[in-house]
């Protein structure tokens, strides 16, 4: 086979992938950005440039409100995880004691529980703690998922750091929390971003949970938000401001995806392969 | 960390098992009677001889759920493999441009699960899908399909955009395995005059086996726990209901708690039996790994 064929068929091959993978995003973009009944033509190509769907979805209704959910619980959520797990993967990772393996794969497992075989004993949890249809239930249930991954990874990124250097911090008579805070957070940055991010992302996409555990409108996150929206029938569903709105939710995450690529690879193959 | 754990796992955990043996109704949580099996399976006696079963066990809409669950979790994570490995051995090769692929690539998994539900219904709207539009100007199809509608198409359309979403995840693992090989297989190889599929069949397939075997048991765990996606994409469909979605359905918008809570229940029972099967069938792989 002359090498031209196979190098045009590599780059054919390169261009499907690329066009299957951007292509529902960027179809989304198009639509977004048309106005009444434009929206109904089918379009290949940007034939519009009108903003009246962001308009009305941002304007109306209380999309921006369900946003700032979003960011808080999932900030609470990263806050939260990351300084439970730094503790508990420093004790995993430098104290020695009986079942540590077995601890370790139970806390991993936890991560991968069908969340619907916990949900009716989490709704009783949450409505007799008198959280519900608040954001803190969310914080409080997204621990489920965010925990054991970030203390998986946080554990096999301290095994990997060199006792000396806490050894030497002992000598100097640290106490333990010194040298978390002093020793190991600076060294940790990396990790802690990678942990972080991801659990950032889950935290923002999730779903079931935040279905479940908010009753009203101003309270909801927005992959939620995004699934109820509907007009007045079956077929008035304003697929406009859907797409707006998916716009608005999704292109946070494309920036953080874009910047933080590397370290998103490395923490998610770091929960599996290592596993 | 690990009383928050337990807390928010292993508490409700027991607490749906529980639920599952009681009457328990989604406004009467604090007041339940103990009502053993009932929920899996009674006997209902017509007091003429003649009687009918009741309960989980004898629901066919549950077990088409479970069956819709497994089908789905089979096809959709054998699809994901296999275009997960094509689209890392693209990533591991050297091509201008690969950086932009690959971030490209993340975008699916990024995107959040409802949002990419709507997009996809919008895109296989029967009306005014563009896939629609695009399979009839290829004249693939003669007439627009209602896929997510359709009881032949839905299972379809919910497959379709799962592969589409996960592939991504699954490339990365098998190309973390991939980057694990030693270059200097390959140009011994080369030197030798071997066929690159040859190559690929006997040098980088059992080297990249266990990280094939880890991801796919990590993605059969995920397909198998699949909510989201199909409540959104097609609601209250029997064609794609899976377990999640039945016990979703009972627990809160049927009002059957204790119903909702034996199907939970169930389900961590049939995922727990999958899981330890697929690590039975992977453990030699797995353990030469390490």
């Amino acid at each position: 086979m002359p090498i031209w064929i196979k190098r045009t068929s590599f780059y054919a091959l390169v261009a499907v992938i690329f066009v299957l993978s951007v292509f529902p995003f960027y179809y989304a973009v198009v639509t977004s950005f048309k106005s009444g009944q434009a929206i109904f033509n089918v379009d290949y190509w940007p034939t519009s440039f009108s903003l009246d769907n962001y308009f009305t979805v941002l304007t109306q209704g209380v999309f921006g409100q369900q946003i700032l959910n979003s960011i808080m619980v999932a900030t609470g959520v990263v806050l939260i995880s990351l300084a439970l797990a730094v503790g508990a993967s420093y004790a995993l990772s430098r104290i020695a004691f009986r079942g540590k393996t077995l601890m370790l794969f139970t806390i991993l497992s936890v991560s991968m529980f069908p969340q619907i075989a916990v949900l009716a004993g989490l709704f009783e949890l949450i409505r007799s703690m008198g959280i519900y249809n608040s954001l803190w239930s969310l914080v409080f249930s997204y621990m489920i998922f965010t925990l054991p991954f970030t203390v998986w990874v946080l554990t096999t990124f301290m095994k990997a750091l060199p006792v000396e250097i806490e050894e030497a911090a002992i000598v100097d008579g640290a106490s333990p929390i010194e040298i978390i805070v002093k020793v190991f957070l600076p060294l940790m940055w990396p990790a802690l971003v990678t942990t972080g991010l991801l659990a950032f992302i889950h935290a923002w996409n999730e779903f079931l949970f935040a279905f479940t555990f908010m009753a009203t409108d101003a309270k909801r996150t927005v992959p939620v938000a995004i699934a109820m929206i509907s007009g007045g029938s079956e077929f008035e569903v304003p697929w406009g401001n859907i797409m707006a709105a998916s716009v608005v939710v999704t292109v946070p995450l494309i920036a953080l995806v874009l910047i933080f690529q590397r370290k998103i690879v490395a923490g998610l193959t770091a929960g599996a392969v290592k596993g | 960390m690990l009383l928050v754990l337990a807390a928010v796992a292993a508490y409700p955990l027991f607490r749906t098992f529980y639920f599952g043996f009681t009457d328990a109704s989604l406004d009467m949580l604090d007041s339940v009677n103990w009502v053993g099996f009932r929920n899996y399976l009674e006997w209902v006696d017509y007091g003429d001889g003649e009687g009918e079963f009741f309960g989980l066990l004898v629901d066919e809409v549950w077990w088409q759920s479970v069956w819709n669950t497994l089908y789905f979790s089979f096809v959709s994570v054998s699809f994901e493999t296999f275009f997960g490995l094509i689209v890392a051995l693209v990533l591991n090769a050297n091509f201008a441009g690969r950086g932009i692929v690959r971030a490209a690539v993340l975008i699916p998994w990024a995107i959040p699960t409802t949002v990419s539900a709507k997009m996809w219904a919008w895109m296989m709207h029967d009306q005014f899908g563009i896939l629609n539009d695009l399979l009839m100007k290829l004249h693939v199809i003669s007439e627009p399909i209602a896929w997510t509608a359709s009881s032949d198409t839905a299972m379809l359309a919910v497959l379709m955009v799962d592969i589409w979403k996960t592939t991504p995840f699954m490339a990365l693992l098998i190309l973390a395995g991939l980057q694990m090989v030693p270059r200097d297989i390959y140009e011994a190889a080369k030197i030798d005059g071997v066929h690159p599929v040859k190559v690929f069949f006997k040098v980088t397939l059992p080297i990249i086996r266990p990280a094939i075997v880890v991801a796919i048991i990590f993605r059969a765990l995920d397909a198998m726990r699949v909510f989201d996606l199909i409540y959104v994409l097609t609601p209250a469909n029997d064609d794609t209901r899976t377990m999640s979605v039945f016990a979703r359905e009972y627990l809160f918008d049927f009002d059957k708690f204790a119903y909702g809570s034996a199907a939970s229940t169930l389900l961590f029972l049939i995922i727990g039996g999958v899981t330890i099967t697929i690590f039975a069938m992977g453990k030699t792989n797995v353990g030469r790994e390490n």
